[in-house]
Order: structure tokens, then sequence, then C-alpha cells
């Protein structure tokens, strides 16, 4: 028998105070974990988002708003970009491809984003993924609509579905473009992003469903009026009708279906080493007040801000760990008097005071070991449970994959202050073997 | 402080006659048995005190006890038998004077070496609750071979061994039994299974029949004169039992 044996037939003729023990530490060991995997896969998901793209575009604002509007659809975009101005960037031989984006309406508390079938072409997440189709087509008519794979699932459409789009982003909007309900054409295949929460329509899609709501009578193939405005109605309605009557001043003869402004446009370069210099360019363009940033900075100065509730639940967790090991404590503490005994036995026979300790912290060890597997365990058990609901509550994909570095750092830093623990009491026993000797006083 | 040696005739068969003649058998003798018999354990100018206080626990100016040799060593209680015992095992070290176990002065080894010095050459039998609750009565036996490469060398399979002294020691039917659930007089014969594995040369027993009536305490004496002879080691019994001491070779008191 080994002195790890001898540790563990002591444990085990304590088995129900040292289950307990290893419980509670066993389930702050998993809170840990869990909260660690919960940060990194958030922290993944995010930085997921958005892949391949060399600027984001938009009107001035701070680059965490752009972010914000642009690619993770929250907040209302408050100011336009005109199309002209898009098309004059977007010419820019550097550049490979171009995403407008045109946000402002909903369906169901899900954004409408207005855009192209570059979207589908060029857009990237995760690592560099492009987006695919589940089922059905890209738009191709202005009433097609493409709903991103949450949409479709939460709400059970199906192709050839009808939905009405509202305008705003709440989820109950008083204002619905009824009598021009879009025709769902195409479902997207889940991606964990936003992507998943977004119906996405054309430019043109957008224009024919304000005029629809806007015009009062006009005969329509005969409409001449720019309709862009309409993309950011929510917020500057009244420019949007100013551009319009400037359009009817200067007689201009767009296509009816033609955007008169987009919020946004996504970027790609052919160098990605030009990607400064045009950024330097647009952010000092003297003919409209634009903002273009890179997508990885403004992710990362996003993240430092809702990294601190993510911060606030490790701090949470580990102090719940060392809750648990105070109690491991506590609970060797409280044995040690009732082992005076056996410590006086084990002198006897020839154990050294250094036997004695290594007895005790063996202990610790055990229990603390024992509870990091438990604790691992419990982990993958509950990510397995609770897989789907994240999935569906939160849009985060739970991978069960092997403990990280991170994760086992956390793991190696729990038995590490399990043992420290476990020299105090170790220490303990150690002085009063010295004193006992093999005089057993209980 | 005085040596009281109370002398009887080595032979077992003749004991429990001599128990009568406890009193007879009373008188001083010189502490060595015959030339040929190395010492096993010599004490010599021995003081110990617990407390710094001056106040002296202990004081044994000479004894010397042979290789072989049963000594019985009786005191009433507070006569420092537990010091003593203590300074045997060399737990501790005696402020004056040396005790030197198999030619070897405690006091000149570090604290360590003195507990690899007993797992080496002493077998410890305590009051009571000798066992370790979690231990299986042949792990209990089998504990001290753990501790000293010495003794569990010369124990060529630990668990038979530990089997054949509890079958000598009539535990024999008891060694798949839960510790907890074995008499007081069963648990004592296991402490002396484990005290005697290996063959230590040397035998500390702390009154290991007080728990015991008498019948059953001049068995397990006899029972361990047995396997001393057996395993050639030298017994050292402290007790308070003075009835028990005609058995001994030679009998020592402590007195307060």
């Amino acid at each position: 028998m080994s002195p790890l044996n001898l540790t563990l037939k002591s444990l085990r003729n304590r088995k129900f105070t040292v289950s307990l023990t290893v419980t509670s530490l066993a389930l702050g060991v998993a809170l840990l974990l869990g909260v660690e995997r919960m940060r990194q896969e958030a922290k993944t998901g995010f930085t997921n988002t958005i892949s391949g793209t060399d600027l984001i575009v938009g009107a001035r604002t701070g680059q965490v708003s752009l972010l914000l509007s642009s690619v993770f659809r929250i907040g209302s975009p408050s100011q336009n970009i005109s199309w002209e101005t898009y098309q004059k960037i977007a010419d820019n031989p550097k550049i490979a491809w171009t995403i407008p984006i045109s946000l402002g309406d909903s369906h169901r508390g899900y954004r409408v984003v207005g855009t192209s079938v570059d979207y589908f072409e060029h857009y990237r997440y995760a690592d560099k993924r492009r987006l695919e189709i589940a089922a059905g087509d890209e738009f191709s008519d202005p009433s097609d609509a493409v709903l991103g794979a949450e949409v479709a699932h939460r709400l059970g459409y199906r192709l050839g579905d009808e939905i009405v789009v509202a305008h705003g982003a709440g989820e109950v909007s008083f204002v619905e473009h009824a009598d021009r309900p879009f025709r769902v054409c195409g479902i997207l295949k889940a991606t964990g992003t936003p992507v998943d929460r977004a119906v996405h329509v054309s430019l043109a899609g957008i224009e024919w469903m304000h005029e629809g709501w806007d015009g009062d009578g006009h005969d329509h193939s005969n409409c001449d009026h720019g309709h862009g405005e309409h993309a950011a109605e929510g917020s500057a309605g009244g420019m949007g009708r100013l551009a319009e009557i400037e359009a009817l001043l200067a007689g201009e003869d767009e296509d009816p279906l033609q955007p008169g402004q987009i919020t946004a446009f996504l970027v790609g370069m052919h160098s990605r080493a030009d990607a400064v210099f045009l950024q330097r360019a647009i952010n000092t363009y003297d003919g409209e007040a634009l903002s273009a940033v890179m997508p990885g900075l403004a992710l990362q100065e996003l993240w430092q801000v809702v990294g601190v509730v993510e911060k606030t639940l490790l701090v949470i967790s580990v102090f719940v760990v060392a809750v648990s090991l105070a109690g491991m404590l506590s609970a060797l503490m409280t044995s040690l008097n009732e082992r005076r005994r056996e410590m006086a036995i084990l002198r006897s026979v020839g154990a050294r005071p250094a036997h004695i300790v290594t007895l005790v912290v063996g202990e610790a060890m055990a229990i603390t070991t024992m509870a990091c597997a438990v604790g691992t365990v419990v982990l993958y058990a509950l990510i397995v449970l609770a897989r789907p609901i994240v999935l569906e509550t939160a849009g985060l994909q739970l991978g069960i994959s092997v403990l990280s570095g991170r994760e086992l750092l956390l793991v190696a830093a729990v038995l590490t202050i399990g043992l420290l623990v476990g020299l105090v009491p170790a220490l303990r026993c150690y002085r009063n073997s010295l004193t006992d000797g093999l005089t057993v006083r209980t | 402080m005085h040596d009281d040696n109370l002398s009887v005739p080595p032979t077992l068969a003749n004991a429990p006659a001599l128990l009568d003649q406890q009193a007879a058998a009373k008188r001083r003798v010189v502490c060595d048995t015959s030339p040929d018999e190395g010492t096993a354990v010599s004490l010599g100018g021995v003081r110990f005190a617990w407390a710094g206080n001056g106040e002296v626990d202990l004081a044994i100016d000479e004894l010397r006890v042979s290789l072989g040799e049963r000594l019985f060593v009786a005191g009433p209680s507070g006569s420092g038998k537990s010091t003593l015992l203590g300074l045997l095992a060399g737990v501790t070290v005696p402020q004056q004077g040396s005790v030197t176990i198999l030619d070897t002065e405690l006091s000149t080894l570090r604290s360590a070496e003195r507990d690899r010095f007993r797992a080496d050459h002493i077998g410890y039998i305590f009051q009571m609750f000798n066992l370790i609750p979690y231990l299986t009565v042949v792990e209990n036996v089998t504990l001290p071979l753990r501790f000293s490469a010495r003794r569990s060398g010369r124990v060529a399979n630990p668990e038979r061994e530990a089997e054949r002294l509890l079958t000598q020691l009539g535990m024999g039917d008891f060694m798949r039994r839960t510790v907890t659930r074995l008499s007081v007089g069963q648990q004592q014969r296991v402490a002396a299974a484990r005290a005697l594995i290996g063959s230590p040369e040397i035998i500390l027993a702390d009154e290991p029949t007080s728990s015991l009536d008498e019948g059953h305490s001049e068995n397990f004496v006899r029972l361990l004169f047995d396997e001393c002879e057996q395993a050639g080691s030298t017994l050292i019994f402290v007790s308070h039992d003075s009835r028990l001491a005609p058995l001994f070779d030679r009998a020592h008191r402590l007195d307060t």
C-alpha cells in the first residue's frame, strides 16, 4: 500500500463529510469552468460576428456605435449616407467589393436588412466562412426576403410564406407595410451571428415597400421620387422628405427603386494594406461626414465594454470556489482533533512528522482533485443539457471541446490553492504530533 | 527513584505458580542475565522534565535490559511511565543522561533519524485503541513495514506474515473483520501482531492489558512472550498491574 492508498482509505472512512466537501467544491469548480467556458464562447461568438471585412463605413459616429448598428443591428442609426457617396467610394479601384446595408424596419422584432446580393457573395463570419442558403435562393425580386436561420425557426416560416414588415425596430409596431408583404424566397443556414436574426431584402425591396406605404395614390410605375430616405424614416423622415423634394426639383430621373440613402456599407479591399489609406480618406472626406472603422479594432473596443459583465461573473465564481475551499479547510481542521490518536499510532510505527504532513496535505489534494474531476464532469453534463437552450435563447454554440488552456490553468490554480489550504491543518498536525509524541490525547 | 528489581525465573511453565510467590521473589539482583547476551537498552543518569521549572518528571540512574530479556516496568500513575516510553521510543530525548538502544545513543540522532530508528527497531503496543479504524486487520498489522525497509526486508510476503502472526495470536478467524467491531482483547492481539511483524529487536508495551480482565491479561502476556521469543525480541512491558510481574524475567519499579 502506498501513502496515497492510506490517504484514500482515511478519506473513505469519513466519506460522508468528505463527499459533502467534494460536492460543494465540485459545484464551485463547475461554476468557475462554466463561466469561463461561457466567456470564451461569448467572446468567440462575438469576434466571429464579422470576418473578412476591411472597413465599415457609415455616417460620422464612434466606431463602437457604427459596429453596433451595422453589424450587430443594435440601436437605431442616426444618420445615413447618400447613395451618390456610396457609389463614389465603391468605384475606387482598390476596393474589391462593397455590401450596402439599409436598416430601419423590422418584422416581429427582427431587423430587416436591405442589402444587395453581394451580401450573400462577400459577407464572411467566423473563420472567413461565407453564408450558406439552407433552402430556396437569394432574393431576385423586390418582394423577395431571405430569412436568417433563427427568424425562420422561431417564427416557423417556410419558403413562400408572406411576411409583413413594420416600420421601426420594436417588437410591436403600429405602422405596418401591410399592403406590401414580402415573400420568403430563401432561408440561411445558422451562423451563430446576428445574421440569424435578420430578414434580408434587396435595397429595391426597401424602396418598393415604402413606396406602398408612403405613396398616396401615385401611379407607382411612374414614380420618380427618391425612396432611399425611407431607410432612415424613423429618425430622419423630415430630411428624407426634403431630399425627395430636392430630387423632384432637380428633376432627376432615377430608377424608381433606386435608393437615395443607405445606412452603412461594408468594404473589402483587394489588398488589406490599402484599408488604412482608404479609412483615412473617408474619415477626412469633405463631401459628407463619414466614419470608416476597422471591424477588428471596433470589436476589441466593444468587447472591453461588454467584458465587464463577464469579468464580474468570473470574479463571483472565483469567490464561490474560495468559499468551497474555506469549507474544506474547516472540515479538515475539525477532523484533526478526532484524528490525534491515529497520528500517534502512525508515529509509533515510525511515521515521521513529514509523513503526517504528507498524509494531511494528501487528503486536501485528494479532495481537491476529486472535486476538480467531478466539477469537470458536471460542467460537461451541464453543457450537454444546456446546449439546445443556450443556442435557442442566446444564439451561442456551446462546443463540447476538451478543456482549454485557460480552463486547465483555472483547474491548476484550484489544485494549487487546495494544496496551500491543506498545509494549514498539516502544519497544525505536525505541531500536535511533536508535542503529543506517542501519548494519545483525546 | 530507585531500582527495585523483581526477579522471577525465566521459565514460563512455572509462571502461574510464581504469581503467588510474588512477594517472596522480590529481591535485589544485579541487572544482567548471562554474559553472552548483549545489551538491548541502557539508560544512565537520565533526568527528564516536561516543564522548564526544574521539576524532574523522570529520573533513572541506571537501567540496563539485555537482548531477549522480558522486563516488567511497574509504577503507579504519574511515575513517569509515559515519559520513559517516549524516551525509549526516541520520541523525546532527556535533558540529562543517555538512552542507548542497540548500541545507538539516541540523543546523537536527529529527530527524523530517531523516527527511522523507531520504525526499524521498535514495535509499540498502546494501552487501547491501537488500531487505525479505516484499515483492515491485516493492513493494520502490516503498517510498520511501510515505514521500515529493514523490517519489510525480513518479511517475504507481508499479508501472509500478518496472517501467520494473527493465527498464532488466536485471531485467525477475525482477519476479515472490521477493526472497530473487534473486542478490546482482540484489538490488543492485533496490536501485538503489528508490533511483532518484521521482528523488531525491541517491543515496547504501554499497559496493553489494562483494559483486559485478569485471565485475558495473563493469556495475552503469554502469547506476547511466545512471539517475542520466536522473533528474538526484547520486551519492555509497562503496567501498573503488578500481578503480572512474576511472569517476567525481571521487574523495574518506577517511583514517584
